[in-house]
């Protein structure tokens, strides 16, 4: 598991720097968490399908981190690794924003524009439910994201009708672009706000520990069916794996230059090969 | 000149509602969205006879936009209700990002459009949301003329793979278009044959342009009327048919001329066959209060306003 996570850090670190562009510190942040969600807790077919009948369904709604999602989307089987040379190339299936417009299996949702994904995800809930399918839906957002006032309609929404086959994860490192989200706007007790909203709320303190993340999921998946939303607080560190890049927002939107990749890449050896 | 008997005044909202029921009963696929403007919508019925297939979202039409995008991932075809103005200048982005660029099936039905919705003013009076839809890409956008068209563009629309984007109104309108029609996305209607000019109109001008070649035909003006309910795609072929015989047109619709339907058709003839072309359309402007057929006389989209036109773009040609 730890192999596949820090194959992961590589491939981010090497998609965003060859096209010195992209998002690598909440990325970097979220290697345990996708790689816990896509290798061990989601049930899923690689024959990419957009129905995603009988299945678990992921949405990612903070669309740029999505050298993370490509990264463990082809690591899991939905399409060849060699395709993550292309993130942010012209005529590229892996767009700067996840999308499924260009066909990419593993995408069921164009995200990017905040605040949209957990929306979507209580639709696919709704038709989960609609379609008889006992399975979940999983979303991720940022924690800057949810100054989006679309989540906060969606937040009340899901509380109040109950939506309870859906598991939302915020990922809690407390930063955004322009820096500290306590700086830029803050967000208060989230645990409270999601209390009053009536979502049962967990909190994962070690959001970078595929151990703790794990627990948390199982803990989570446990408590579906009750008639109450879930979200998971997860506290992250951004640019977690790569020291210089951690315990600073500098990272959010900014590509390492070559002496840095080496830097980068010497902290996270090569383990399952790469791209 | 043939003429169309108005089987009796309705609103075409009434027409989106009775093709929801129908389609409620028909189509098991089909859910129902809206954000507190049930009655408004007609979507009672819907409601009534399948509960389960419809969701209350509340005033927060971001929220039913992405929702609907998400139900449609498993086979859901969702229909959202609330007025046009709420149904895209609120949501566009929601639209845009969920809907369009992802390419899902939802359905996104809108009344009160344009100034007809009279009395409550020009907040909610949008004149721009067909040229903010139509620039959409994959986007279909219909605005129907009547009742009888509305209903049977509801029961098409769900039978279409892809997103759509139909409009209608509040007002109690002339229902002239027949309760068995078949209607065929993206297919211009010719309603009068005339050789002198041709007239396009889409909503409720479309009755407003009939009315309008009965004056014209009045004064020995043959006017061709053609009934365009799909803006996009635009049936080029029916325009260019029509405007190669009678070399002149002109375009009405109850929006702004910016964006909205006769640009569609300027475009189409700048590329293919160059003619004089007069909008009936808002001005740039804003609407306001007031009775919706005193409005649209204010504003000039009715048949004095078309026939007068006519005229005018008549004196144009070559």
């Amino acid at each position: 598991m730890q192999d596949f996570v820090t194959q992961v850090r590589r491939d981010i670190l090497r998609q965003v720097h060859q096209v010195n562009s992209g998002h690598p510190g909440g990325s970097l942040g979220c290697a345990e968490f996708f790689t816990v969600l896509y290798q061990e807790v989601m049930e899923y077919s690689t024959d990419f399908d957009m129905d995603g009948k009988n299945e678990d369904l992921f949405f990612l709604s903070n669309g740029h981190i999505s050298p993370v999602f490509y990264s463990v989307l082809a690591r899991s089987g939905f399409f060849p690794v060699e395709e993550l040379s292309t993130f942010r190339k012209i005529d590229s299936r892996l767009q700067g924003h996840p999308t499924t417009h260009e066909g990419l299996p593993g995408i069921r949702i164009a995200s990017g524009s905040l605040g949209q994904g957990m929306s979507v995800a209580i639709g696919a809930a709704h038709t989960k439910k609609m379609n008889k399918d006992s399975h979940l839906v999983y979303s991720l957002h940022g924690d800057g994201e949810l100054q989006e006032g679309q989540n906060w309609e969606a937040i009340l929404y899901a509380g109040s009708k109950g939506v309870d086959n859906l598991i939302a994860t915020i990922d809690y490192n407390k930063k955004q672009i322009d820096g500290a989200t306590d700086d830029v706007l803050p967000l208060g007790d989230l645990k409270k706000k999601f209390e009053a909203f009536d979502w049962k709320v967990l909190e994962l303190k070690e959001g970078n520990d595929v151990e703790a993340i794990r627990k948390t999921l199982e803990e989570a998946k446990g408590l579906t069916g009750n008639n109450q939303p879930i979200v998971i607080l997860m506290d992250t560190e951004m640019g977690n794996g790569v020291d210089f890049m951690m315990g600073t927002h500098a990272w959010h939107g900014k590509a390492p230059n070559d002496e840095q990749l080496e830097t980068a890449l010497a902290q996270n050896p090569e383990t399952l090969g790469d791209y | 000149m043939k003429t169309y008997k108005n089987t009796g005044n309705i609103d075409t909202r009434s027409g989106f509602g009775a093709g929801l029921t129908e389609l409620g009963q028909t189509n098991p696929n089909v859910v129902a969205l809206c954000a507190d403007l049930t009655g408004s919508l007609k979507m009672d019925e819907f409601k009534k006879n399948h509960p389960e297939r419809f969701f209350q979202i509340g005033i927060a039409e971001a929220n039913m936009i992405g929702i609907a995008a998400g139900m449609t991932i498993g086979g859901k075809i969702p229909f959202t209700g609330t007025f046009a103005n709420f149904s895209t200048g609120r949501v566009y982005d929601q639209i845009r990002q969920s809907v369009a660029y992802s390419g899902k099936n939802v359905k996104i039905c809108a009344s009160h459009a344009g100034l007809t919705l009279g009395e409550d003013g020009a907040t909610h009076q949008i004149l721009e949301d067909i040229g903010m839809m139509k620039m959409l890409p994959g986007m279909t956008v219909i605005n129907t003329c009547d009742y009888n068209q509305t209903k049977a563009a509801t029961l098409a629309i769900a039978e279409h793979e892809g997103p759509v984007y139909l409009r209608f109104g509040r007002p109690k309108v002339a229902n002239f278009t027949p309760e068995d029609q078949k209607f065929e996305i993206g297919k211009a209607v010719t309603l009068t044959e005339g050789n002198d000019v041709t007239i396009i109109a889409t909503g409720h001008l479309v009755w407003e342009a009939l009315e309008a070649a009965k004056e014209l035909d009045e004064k020995g003006i043959s006017a061709e009327v053609i009934n365009i309910h799909t803006i996009k795609p635009l049936d080029e072929t029916a325009i260019l048919k029509s405007v190669r015989k009678t070399k002149c047109v002109v375009t009405a619709e109850e929006h702004n001329f910016l964006g909205g339907l006769g640009e569609s058709v300027a475009r189409t003839l700048a590329l293919n066959h160059p003619a004089p072309q007069e909008f009936v359309a808002t001005e740039d402007t804003f609407g306001e209060s007031g009775e919706p057929l005193m409005l649209l006389d204010k504003y000039g989209l009715n048949a004095k306003a078309i026939a007068e036109k006519a005229e005018a773009v008549i004196l144009r040609k070559e």
